[in-house]
């Protein structure tokens, strides 16, 4: 099982892959539209980067749900759990 | 009395690609046209789909004509008479007959009567749909020479203010003939369905729906036509699809079509001289390239910038276009891959004619 800080780190290296942000840019309380300025496509690259790295699955209609880095973060935690 | 035995068609051993065909239709949209229909821009488009302009066809150009104009290129590619055609496969969701087929007027057309000819409905799968059959033709021995075309004209279909999927999508056609071969020239084909998902991708009425229409119109007292021309606008069945679903299956599931397609030829990405995958998204492609960790050497086709979407037409068209703008990869492999409304996939591993 992974921590949050952990998951964060992952997250941040997929967002980094996609869009070229700086890692340390994906912080929690950070919206993925508004802030980090990410588009729906976008949004299900990373989507599908992050199930194949956590091991988890990412419904399409939860998808619409993580509004921000610390919701995907506690989606991917609590899956895991 | 011994029971009589049977005669078997002789086989081959292998099958190639041995010429290839395009068309390409006149209308060229741009997307500041197609902001005339859709509240968009000419950026947001280029940046989620990666295309800049479609090509569309005259209201006077069918599907048919199209098909003979790719197909007529690839026979004299070919070097072989239409008459030497064992068999002629259309591939096309936008023929606008139920029946007969688009395939046997093709082959009225090109005098390759009495080849057997039918359509086949594998949406932007149909052309690779189309070269797993044509393979296993000319090798089972049932045919010398098969002519494989994917030809559309998606923008009959399209409902030009909707934003799911029209503006992505163009009119064309490309084709193939599929001959014997002294050497192996199309590996095996990966190729599947999965009918779960058949809503992603679709009509918005069915026929029956039509029919209906026509019924009321029938029965109408003819005070009020311009009601009935409306509902009629309203339930022509053009495309849509969710488009979430339908990326997320496109660069998840069918990275790993791809790959199985490598396995299944026995060679490595880096034995590929060119990586040929429908023209769906640019961004898919992208994708599809960095999961597949394809390296620099081989060249991805890109024809979606300037072609659209065209279905079942974009894989040839976007191998006839990589070979006249690079003609030294001739000769080198080439992994196809289409996936589309059913939803339904198809790749497998060529020598490029």
């Amino acid at each position: 099982m992974a921590s949050n800080e952990e998951i964060l780190a992952g997250l941040a290296e997929i967002v980094n892959e996609e869009t070229g942000l700086a890692t340390e840019a994906v912080e929690m309380d950070k919206s993925f539209t508004e802030d980090l300025d990410i588009d729906s496509i976008s949004m299900m690259t990373i989507v599908v980067n992050a199930e194949e790295k956590f091991g988890v699955r990412i419904p399409d209609e939860e998808v619409k749900n993580l509004k921000t880095v610390g919701d995907a973060v506690n989606f991917i935690s609590n899956a895991q759990a | 009395m011994s029971a009589p035995v049977l005669k078997q068609a002789p086989t081959n051993a292998y099958s190639r690609v041995i010429g290839i065909g395009a068309y390409r239709p006149d209308i060229m949209v741009t997307n500041d046209d197609v902001c005339q229909w859709i509240d968009s821009s000419d950026e947001w488009i280029r940046q989620r789909t990666g295309i800049v302009t479609r090509h569309r066809a005259a209201a006077d150009v069918s599907v048919i004509d199209m098909a003979e104009g790719a197909a007529r290129e690839a026979l004299e590619q070919a070097g072989i008479e239409a008459s030497q055609l064992g068999a002629v496969i259309v591939s096309t969701v936008t023929h606008p007959y139920a029946t007969p087929s688009a395939a046997a007027a093709l082959t009225d057309r090109l005098g390759a009567t009495p080849a057997p000819a039918f359509d086949i409905s594998a949406a932007c799968a149909g052309y690779c749909y189309g070269i797993a059959q044509g393979d296993s033709l000319v090798r089972s021995g049932a045919a010398e020479y098969v002519l494989v075309v994917g030809a559309e004209k998606l923008s009959d279909v399209i409902d030009n203010h909707e934003r799911t999927i029209s503006f992505l999508l163009g009119d064309g056609a490309g084709a193939v003939v599929i001959g014997p071969s002294e050497t192996p020239g199309i590996a095996p084909s990966v190729w599947g369905s999965d009918g779960s998902k058949w809503n992603a991708i679709g009509m918005t009425h069915s026929l029956d729906e039509v029919r209906n229409l026509g019924e009321t119109a029938r029965h109408s007292d003819e005070s009020d036509d311009q009601a009935i021309i409306s509902a009629a606008q309203d339930v022509w069945p053009t495309l849509r699809q969710d488009g979430q679903t339908v990326f997320r299956w496109a660069v998840w599931e069918m990275a790993k079509v791809a790959q199985q397609a490598l396995d299944a030829a026995g060679i490595e990405a880096t034995d590929l001289a060119a990586f040929v995958p429908h023209q769906a998204n640019m961004r898919i492609i992208d994708e599809m390239v960095k999961k597949l960790k394809l390296p620099e050497t081989v060249m991805v086709a890109r024809d979606i910038a300037d072609a659209g979407n065209t279905s079942a037409a974009s894989i040839p068209l976007a191998t006839h276009r990589l070979l006249k703008e690079n003609p030294e990869l001739s000769g080198g492999l080439a992994l196809q891959i289409g996936f589309g409304a059913g939803l339904v996939f198809g790749a497998q591993v060529i020598v490029l004619p």
